[in-house]
């Protein structure tokens, strides 16, 4: 992006930001609103096509070859595989992503309230979106969380790139 | 036609509900296509959700396999849609909104509230599939070294990840 000229680092934040509190894939809202702020609505509509198209090309390729090798017992080891490496994948994506959440003792209580919630309570996720997601935000009302430097509201830093966007 | 239909709903609403992005909704997913609507079993799930870390681009692409494997291209198109435009419709709507809310001191409230919860949701995600995934001291293995590596130094995770598929096929 920067080196095409088509977005300053203040930018990227700005859509980093609202990519990460809206529901959705972050890299298919970041595609969504830089495709827009460059070219309105065919940029957007042109950029998402272009960030998933090769990739369901990919993956529908390996879904049909699945489908007719699903039995073969080398193939669900080398699946099962990867499947265990991406546990120790996302542990990281989280922890990075939550470095600074993981380290404020409201926020600590949070992530584990969601999370004893959906893994061990078994709550819907609407339930428990709409039950911990307005106390979450009140405990932030702005009477509380005064304004501080910008970048003490973001997840990401400055000069951070994230290595592990895909997620 | 039925099928069709539960699959829209399920993966719309699973769309609208993922704050915190595919791993967040990762559970909610599962049960849905495992326990409620009996579509997949754990392990079916689990080796789609792998051919998804295979593939380049978003990992949750994955549904589109969902899709297929229930309904076959009409399936495939059916989730593509579900699960992607919904959020793109409101990404597009919030983000020409957003500069209007720079003054809103709700604004900043929200994004603060809202992370530690979709970091929770992340949490859950990730111990969904690693329920689904640490069988035996080799995957349990496997996983640390990843972890590990990670947060040591940047190496590309699409590559981590095939290693460890292939270290767990040449180990078993």
């Amino acid at each position: 992006m920067r080196k095409e000229g088509w977005l300053d680092d203040e930018g990227f934040l700005g859509a980093m930001e609202i990519s990460e509190t809206l529901p959705g894939l972050n890299a298919v809202n970041m595609a969504i609103i830089m495709g827009d702020n460059l070219r309105g609505l065919t940029g957007a509509v042109v950029s998402v096509v272009g960030m998933l198209l090769p990739g369901s090309i990919v993956v529908m390729t390996l879904g049909i070859l699945y489908q007719s090798n699903h039995t073969n017992p080398d193939v669900k080891s080398f699946l099962l595989g990867i499947a265990a490496a991406a546990v120790g994948l996302l542990s990281a994506v989280t922890l990075q992503i939550g470095r600074r959440q993981f380290r404020q003792l409201p926020d600590i209580a949070i992530i584990a309230l969601t999370f004893l919630a959906v893994s061990f309570a078994k709550l819907p996720l609407p339930v428990v979106l709409l039950g911990l997601g307005p106390i979450s935000v009140w405990l932030y009302r702005p009477e509380i969380s005064k304004p501080r430097a910008q970048d003490e509201h973001l997840p990401f830093h400055r000069g951070e790139r994230h290595h592990l966007f895909r997620h | 036609m039925m099928r069709l239909i539960h699959l829209f709903l399920v993966f719309s609403l699973l769309s609208v509900l993922a704050v915190g992005g595919g791993t967040a909704v990762l559970p909610e997913m599962q049960h849905m296509t495992v326990h409620t609507f009996h579509w997949l079993t754990d392990a079916q799930f689990r080796n789609i959700y792998s051919l998804g870390q295979v593939a380049p681009g978003p990992n949750m692409l994955m549904v589109l396999v969902i899709g297929y494997q229930l309904a076959g291209w009409a399936g495939m198109v059916v989730v593509g849609i579900a699960f992607f435009l919904p959020d793109c419709i409101i990404t597009l709507f919030v983000n020409r909104w957003w500069v209007h809310l720079g003054g809103w001191p709700w604004r900043v409230s929200i994004q603060r509230g809202l992370a530690p919860v979709a970091i929770g949701l992340m949490t859950s995600g990730t111990y969904a599939i690693a329920r689904l995934s640490i069988v035996d001291a080799k995957t349990l293995a496997i996983a640390v070294v990843v972890f590990g590596i990670l947060l040591w130094r940047h190496v590309n995770p699409g590559v981590l990840v095939l290693v460890g598929g292939a270290v767990y096929l040449l180990l078993s």
